[in-house]
């Protein structure tokens, strides 16, 4: 089986650098980019099957370049950015980026990411996920059980369980996740969101305060994780 | 409030001078009218040492006519008898003038002195900070360079162990680095107000427990978390607040020994109008009642220096028998971030011992929750 193959596109060369170490000596083919012209050139010529995509980059922003690349690529981009940016993050992965690390991030972190968004992609929709915690949740027969007894929810919880599920391991946005559940006039009452979320933490957590699966990302949005990313 | 400290100064000046003019007129029988002229020359002096120029010089003029009027004969005129007081009241004015500006002038001079030595002092305050702040951020540095030095010269005179520990070291560092930036990126973007907080819905339960888990198990200090089952949703900027609370904890875990208590807790209290009390739910219209978030950081350690405690919000400062590394930032970030969201946070030592942070947050709350808890 060949190799994934990853695109970098930063204009920081010792960050280029870096990650062409770190991807290459964790079995990825690597293809550098120093900027939006170059990188979307890269991309179209011969499209890897991850792209992690600094936000500031000098010809253009990455913003736009995500736009541009999201109007045809669908394989997972990962986002680079600086600190105290929960906006741009936010931007992004409503743009349809899949995740996003924060500069300096932890080597463990950068390549468990990458796992997930390319085990994501090649497998397209779960249904039992078994996990720690006990969770089995089963999809095709809508029944969520934990220690092996069936949990009563919702419908909302239930469509918000789904929607989590089936994003597994992706960071969703507060906007994203009040649009899908509750429709567009929503996408601002967070308020509702935060209630259901401890809701179905206190019916899928063995400790809602310390959750396994429902992970709260500050100020960005939540991520449902079935196996621990953290490493 | 300038203005007005200059219209106090001229009422006061002429109160004086009218006071005195009005003592010495009940006994100028028996002093006569040239002993009051110097009386009354005291008395400018005196307004010209606490005073600014124009009251003073008024003070003068006043004081010049007061006695022209009512005491040289004939009195009760402008009218001046003799050649004699004629002089004497031209010199008294040119005197109490000359007074009055020498005076003053010798209270600007003392002034700007004044003024040079607390540059002098602060710009020496500045200094120790910045040799502190430097030392914080060049001891990591140096710790990198050393180690990568070192691992780049000749890897066969390293054993394994010490190879894996310059490896360590460095990892250490640039997190104690990277932490450092940060601190001195948030107080200069919240010097510059460019951070303006972006309020949003907050569960605070799940916020302190995020906060919390992160820093769960460092160096053997337990972290209890009480918190009001009841408590609604607050607008806050949750990265603002996860930053203060971060801070505080981080803080106390800093400068206390190892199982040490920190207890983190949340409440809330209403207030209509002056009356503080339970929450009024929603029989009273919302917007005649104020809610604030109260959160306390405590913990069983040995406590603030009473007379430190006033200084530790500010930049830069440090305890003075502080050991571990610090730039004297933490706090007051905490402090700038609670203001931004027009809260205040408070310190005192708990009389059992021990610090405790008090934070004051007015928000608005959504009371949502309740009803679906219910």
């Amino acid at each position: 089986m060949n190799n994934p193959e990853i695109l970098v596109i930063d204009d920081e060369g010792q960050i280029r650098k870096l990650l062409q170490i770190t991807l290459q000596s964790n079995d990825y083919n690597v293809k550098l980019a120093e900027n939006a012209k170059e990188g979307l050139i890269a991309a179209a010529n011969h499209p890897p099957d991850l792209i992690l995509l600094d936000i500031g980059l000098p010809d253009e922003s990455g913003h736009s370049v995500l736009k541009k690349l999201r109007e045809w690529y669908e394989q997972p981009i990962i986002i680079l950015s600086v600190q105290n940016s929960e906006e741009d993050i936010v931007t992004a992965l409503d743009n349809g980026a899949n995740d996003y690390l924060i500069k300096p991030y932890r080597t463990a972190e950068l390549l468990a990411r990458i796992r997930s968004a390319l085990r994501k992609s090649t497998v397209p929709e779960k249904n039992i996920i078994g996990d720690i915690g006990g969770l089995e949740i089963d999809l095709a027969a809508r029944t969520v059980k934990k220690n092996n007894e069936v949990i009563k929810l919702t419908s909302t919880e239930y469509t918000l369980l789904t929607l989590f599920v089936r994003n597994e391991g992706k960071a969703l946005t507060h906007r994203f996740l009040l649009k899908e559940v509750w429709g567009p006039n929503f996408s601002n009452e967070s308020q509702y969101l935060r209630v259901y979320i401890a809701q179905l933490r206190k019916k899928i957590e063995e400790n809602p305060n310390k959750p396994l699966y429902l992970i709260t990302e500050t100020g960005v949005g939540y991520r449902f994780v079935s196996q621990n990313i953290k490493e | 409030m300038g203005s007005h400290k200059k219209a106090f100064q001229f009422i006061l000046a002429t109160l004086i001078v009218i006071v005195v003019s009005a003592v010495c007129f009940a006994f100028s029988g028996i002093i006569g009218y040239r002993v009051v002229a110097y009386v009354l020359l005291i008395t400018v002096s005196f307004i010209a040492m606490l005073f600014d120029i124009l009251p003073v010089l008024l003070s003068a003029l006043l004081s010049a006519l007061i006695w022209d009027f009512f005491f040289i004969p004939p009195r009760f005129t402008f009218y001046v008898g003799t050649a004699q007081d004629t002089f004497t009241l031209a010199m008294y004015f040119v005197i109490a003038l000359i007074n009055a500006v020498l005076t003053y002038k010798v209270r600007q001079i003392e002034k700007r002195a004044r003024i040079k030595e607390e540059k002098n002092n602060a710009i020496h305050l500045y200094n120790i900070l910045l040799n502190s702040l430097s030392h914080e951020l060049k001891t990591p540095i140096a710790t990198i360079i050393g180690a990568t030095d070192n691992l780049m010269s000749d890897t066969s005179k390293f054993s394994e162990e010490n190879r894996k520990s310059l490896l360590s070291e460095i990892s250490i560092a640039s997190v104690r680095l990277n932490q450092q930036v940060e601190n001195l990126l948030n107080i200069s973007r919240l010097e510059a107000g460019y951070l303006k907080p972006k309020k949003d819905w907050c569960d605070v339960t799940d916020l302190i427990y995020s906060v919390v888990n992160r820093l769960e198990g460092v160096e053997g200090h337990r972290i209890e978390i009480k918190i009001n089952d009841k408590l609604p949703l607050f607008k806050l900027d949750i990265g603002f607040m996860e930053q203060v609370l971060f801070n505080l904890l981080r803080n106390a875990i800093a400068h206390t020994d190892p199982g040490t208590v920190i207890t983190v807790s949340a409440d809330y209290i209403t207030a209509l109008g002056e009356i503080f009390g339970e929450s009024a739910n929603g029989k009273v219209g919302a917007h005649a009642i104020n809610h604030s978030l109260i959160l306390e950081i405590s913990d069983t350690g040995s406590g603030f220096p009473p007379d430190e405690i006033e200084d530790v919000f500010d930049k830069f400062y440090r305890l003075k028998n502080s050991k571990t590394g610090g730039t004297g930032l933490g706090l007051s970030i905490v402090k700038g971030l609670v203001e931004a969201h027009n809260g205040t946070v408070k310190l005192m030592n708990r009389p059992e011992g021990g610090a405790k942070f008090i934070i004051k947050i007015p928000a608005e709350i959504s009371e949502v929750n309740k009803q679906q808890y219910e």
